[in-house]
């Protein structure tokens, strides 16, 4: 298993550039984040926020630059990542259970049998997201706020090191939207985690994070959020400049 | 002669065997073909395998390999089984590296391999006997099998089912959610070209026995089945195999006592069971 340096950054991309097709999705983006930090990651529609978390994960190889976690190449160690996809894209007509799901977030790959010790993990890490009712149910007839849940709990089960999530809070309803952020927190206290979080929840990010990333193509801040998410800044990476969207709900 | 005698015939020996190591392998690869909407690979590979079969037939009598002694030299499964694996490579790499969806790729091969079948079929001189007819590679030929057929289909068994289980934990998560599994270091590249493999020796060596009119349904009828009934994947496997067994013995005792080819018997059984499990899973 490859550890890296110890206290090597949790994360740290290094000018990166990914081109898709023709459109050159992400920039000269480079930043890192130190050990415990909690990472905000914001910017509009489209901006590349999910395709920068896709690169952290090693899923999308950039054409330049690099990206690293802890001090291995992004990719290297899987176990020590528990990722939320944005979609969840899942085949809707696999037979699977919530804690099927969860379980396969400890063993990194489909459960044949569930043991016992695992079965217990699994239903703790449900718990703690408030899902624990929702151990046998079938994925596909779980709703989209349930099915968030279950795959937050599938991230934290294997007690990851650093925790992507993109955009978690879309359509769960913690309460006063707090219970997310307290239970995240809560597993950084505990372990000493880091966590970084795709969100459009500017007012979440100035409360909770310790590092704001404000990127749209390039990175148009990166810094503590008093300093960061100011007038000046967000207009320009949300502004017209380089904005592609025209729908806002 | 009652069932349980014929039972110590040994054709009837082979034919049981024979459908039995086909109902299990394809069983278990037909999880995998359901669940990834494969059926249609199915198809394409069977025909993929009479195109091989027309080639190796061929062969054989154009290298005069016909009159040899060694009795497996002389089946065309010899060039049917790279044949077909050739195709599947292609098929998925096609799917991977362009922008055609595999069904196009698949109705290509499909209609080359029928196309080349028809041909190297015909230019063999009607007077060289195979000891295959064309209507068993269509309709296959279970109550024919040989000795060294059994052999093949045998190491062929052992060696897919091996393969599926040993895989099975990463395919079934990649087959959940392909970019989930890659995020965890899965390479779904890789186990799907090997799916693909698996899924070309496995359909070239039963087509002999079930034809490969009749070799699409043994891939997903049962595997539908168990998809009916089943909440997990794992219940879904094992059930799948369960109902392929079941449909092959029952169909074979039932070809026996009605005197009816085998290969309608034994779709028709997987067919019946298809529909009380739909009937099951209505609640
Ligand atoms: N496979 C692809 N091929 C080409 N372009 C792509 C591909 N995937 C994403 N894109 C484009 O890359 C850009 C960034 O996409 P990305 O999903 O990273 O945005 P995002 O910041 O996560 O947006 P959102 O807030 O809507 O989730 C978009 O313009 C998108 O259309
Ligand atoms: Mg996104």
């Amino acid at each position: 298993m490859s550890e890296g340096a110890p206290g090597a950054p949790p994360l740290h991309l290094h000018r990166v550039l990914v081109r898709l097709g023709e459109a050159i999705i992400l920039e000269d983006v480079s930043f890192e984040i130190e050990p415990g930090c909690f990472l905000a990651v914001v910017g509009p529609n489209g901006a590349g926020k999910s395709t920068l978390v896709k690169v952290a994960l090693g899923l999308i190889t950039p054409q330049r630059g690099h990206a690293a976690l802890f001090g291995t190449v992004a990719g290297a160690s899987p176990e020590r990542v528990g990722y939320v996809p944005q979609l969840k894209t899942f085949d809707r007509s696999f037979p699977a259970t919530a804690l099927e799901l969860v379980v396969s977030g400890l063993r990194r790959s489909w459960p044949t049998r569930i043991g016992v010790a695992e079965r217990e993990q699994a239903r703790a890490a449900l718990a703690r997201v408030g899902a624990e009712h929702l151990e046998l149910r079938q994925l596909a007839r779980l709703s989209g706020g349930e099915l968030q849940r279950v795959y937050l709990a599938r991230a934290l089960v294997r007690r990851p090191s650093l925790v992507l999530l993109d955009e978690p809070a879309t359509g769960v309803d913690f309460l006063a939207e707090h219970d997310l952020y307290d239970l995240l927190e809560g597993y950084q206290r505990d372990t000493g985690a880091s966590v970084a979080m795709v969100t459009h929840d500017l007012a979440a990010a100035r409360y909770h994070a310790d590092r704001v990333l404000v990127l749209n193509r390039r990175v148009h801040g990166f810094g503590p959020p008093d300093e960061v998410l100011c007038e000046p800044c967000l207009e320009r990476a949300f502004g017209h400049h380089g904005h592609h969207h025209a729908l806002a709900f | 002669m009652g069932l349980i005698e014929a039972m110590h015939l040994g054709f009837m020996q082979r034919a049981l065997a024979a459908g039995l190591l086909v109902a299990v392998m394809s069983g278990l690869l037909g999880v995998f073909v359901v669940q990834r909407r494969l059926s249609f690979l199915g198809a394409g590979l069977a025909h993929a395998a009479f195109g091989g079969m027309g080639l190796g037939a061929f062969v054989i009598v154009a290298t005069g390999l016909l009159g040899s002694g060694i009795g497996l030299l002389r089946h065309p499964l010899w060039i049917a089984v790279p044949f077909s694996l050739l195709a599947a490579l292609a098929i998925a790499w096609v799917r991977a590296n362009t922008r055609l969806s595999s069904d196009t790729a698949i109705g290509v091969f499909f209609a080359v391999s029928v196309a080349l079948g028809v041909l190297f079929f015909s230019i063999i001189p009607p007077d060289v006997n195979l000891g295959l007819s064309l209507m068993d590679l269509l309709f296959g030929s279970i109550l024919g099998v040989t000795g060294s057929d059994l052999v093949v289909i045998a190491v062929v068994a052992v060696v897919a089912v091996a393969f599926l289980t040993a895989t099975w934990g990463r395919l079934s998560y990649a087959t959940f959610d392909d970019e989930l599994a890659r995020a965890d270091g899965v390479a779904t590249r890789r186990l799907e070209y090997l799916l693909f493999a698996c899924a070309a020796l496995v359909i070239a060596v039963s087509s002999v026995v079930v034809g490969i009119i009749l070799m699409a349904a043994y891939l997903v009828i049962p595997a539908a089945s168990a998809r009916l009934l089943a909440r997990t994947l794992t219940q879904m496997s094992v059930l799948s195999v369960v109902l392929a067994v079941v449909s092959t013995v029952a169909g074979l005792a039932l070809s026996y006592l009605v005197d009816v080819p085998s290969g309608s018997t034994i779709v028709l059984t997987q067919a019946a069971l298809f529909l009380v499990a739909a009937l099951l899973a209505r609640r």
